[in-house]
């Protein structure tokens, strides 16, 4: 359980680590918290021939509001943004997806931007930037580009990240009046989820619109309900069949039997999180 | 496959030594220091054994680079007791309340439960309790560990 051998640079400045990936392409592996990528090398299922540490730039971290939206720089590390007083006032729902991820050894390293470049399908941090529809900035030595999280994910660990591009930030545009919530079942606190949800419903009058409904470990990447969500628009929240839109909110997921669970298992521990964290964002008192 | 001149400081005291990048700070805390009090266990960050403290902050030793430490402070089992040998309140706590059975995984829970006591904003016990997810105890049942918390705990919030 040693990693591979590799060159190590740790760059000051973004402009220097983007050089490092024009140069190094894909035989460079940016480096954020680690706490799955280093895994990964000592397991030797990554073998890059360049680790870029972006544990230095400056450049890459920081936490900012504005007008309602709230930018993570990449670098921010999952105990930032759950102690950060600015996350807590404009985007307290990713607190509670970010407190499933890992425990608290490893929160205290890993990055935001490190788990969404990764990919992981049962990983938090995807997901919820999936049913937040963030905006993603990917910035290489060519220039600058923003991707929906929607469109950033096409299967597992994979994602429109190209070889020569880091991602810098993540921008979250929370709707108003939106109850945001995520649940998961997983074997053990701390594991990844066998099933998990993020749901954002924004409630005006006591009825939803453009809700997004998020399942992660149901498939080979976040995976939108969106039937189910257009059955939750123009809905009101009293009397609400959350059955009947658990049914609809299945039928995407395709998940696959593996060491941890059955895709069966799996769809049936769907049901319940699905409706556990309706009930509760539609209940009263559920504000954001 | 790179070497690096790296200083840091170990329990207090300045370390300057040259390492391949792929060194792990665990690796290098017990090889190259001779400080095996850290426990190597999975290699992955599961099960905690490894832990440390860098910067007062606790982390897996198995999922940082050695040249990473450049300029850091990390702080191990063997920095944790008084000068004169004495039991810090951590070790203390779990000594009073059979709070280890075989060992291995306890020094990386003192390290825990030293980030979370002794900071600026004490810990409560259930998120005390949550913290320990993060450590696996094969000799199993957690209660003299449950029980060295409630008194670590007791003392800041009741």
């Amino acid at each position: 359980m040693k990693p591979p051998p590799f060159d190590y640079v740790a760059p000051d400045t973004l402009e220097e680590a983007l050089a490092v990936l024009a140069e190094h392409g894909d035989d460079a592996q940016p480096l954020a918290g680690g706490q799955s990528l280093v895994p990964m090398l000592s397991l030797r299922i990554a073998r890059p021939a360049v680790l870029l540490d972006l544990n230095r730039v400056a450049a890459l971290k920081g936490i900012s509001a504005e007008g309602g939206a709230l930018k993570l720089g990449a670098m921010t590390r999952q105990v930032e943004a759950l102690t950060s007083a600015t996350v807590e006032q404009t985007l307290p729902g990713l607190q509670e997806a970010v407190n499933f991820v890992g425990h608290f050894q490893t929160r205290n390293r890993g990055t935001i931007g490190g788990s969404i470049s990764l990919g992981e399908p049962a990983a938090e941090n995807p997901a919820f930037a999936v049913a937040m529809d963030a905006d993603l900035e990917l910035q290489s030595t060519q220039g600058s580009r923003v991707v929906r999280a929607s469109d950033y994910y096409s299967g597992p660990y994979m994602t429109a990240r190209t070889d020569t591009e880091l991602l810098t930030s993540i921008t979250y545009r929370p709707p108003a009046g939106a109850r945001i919530g995520t649940l998961e079942v997983s074997q053990r606190r701390g594991d990844f989820a066998l099933s998990g949800l993020v749901a954002c419903l924004p409630v005006s009058g006591g009825v939803i619109s453009d809700a997004r409904l998020c399942w992660f470990g149901m498939g080979s990447q976040p995976l939108r309900a969106r039937s189910a969500e257009a059955a939750l628009n123009g809905a009101s929240i009293s009397g609400l069949d959350i059955a009947g839109r658990a049914e609809l909110a299945l039928q995407p997921p395709a998940p696959k039997d593996d060491s941890h669970a059955t895709a069966d298992y799996r769809r049936q521990a769907g049901r319940p999180v699905f409706t556990r964290l309706l009930i509760r964002l539609t209940g009263e008192g559920a504000a954001q | 496959m790179s070497d690096h001149d790296i200083s840091l400081t170990v329990n207090g005291r300045k370390v300057a030594r040259r390492v391949p990048a792929r060194r792990t700070l665990l690796d290098f805390l017990r090889s190259d220091l001779g400080l095996t009090g850290t426990h190597a266990g999975c290699e992955h960050g599961v099960c905690g054994a490894c832990t440390v403290m860098i910067d007062g902050v606790a982390m897996r030793s198995c999922l940082t680079f050695a040249v990473q430490m450049d300029g850091h402070a990390v702080t191990t089992v063997e920095g944790v007791a008084n000068e004169d040998g004495s039991f810090h309140p951590v070790q203390q706590a779990l000594h009073d309340n059979h709070g280890l059975q075989c060992g291995f995984c306890t020094p990386g829970i003192v390290m825990s439960l030293l980030s979370l006591t002794e900071g600026e904003q004490k810990a409560s016990r259930e998120e005390v309790l949550d913290a320990m997810s993060g450590h696996i105890c094969r000799c199993t049942g957690y209660q003299g560990l449950h029980k060295a918390i409630a008194q670590l705990t007791e003392a800041t919030h009741g």
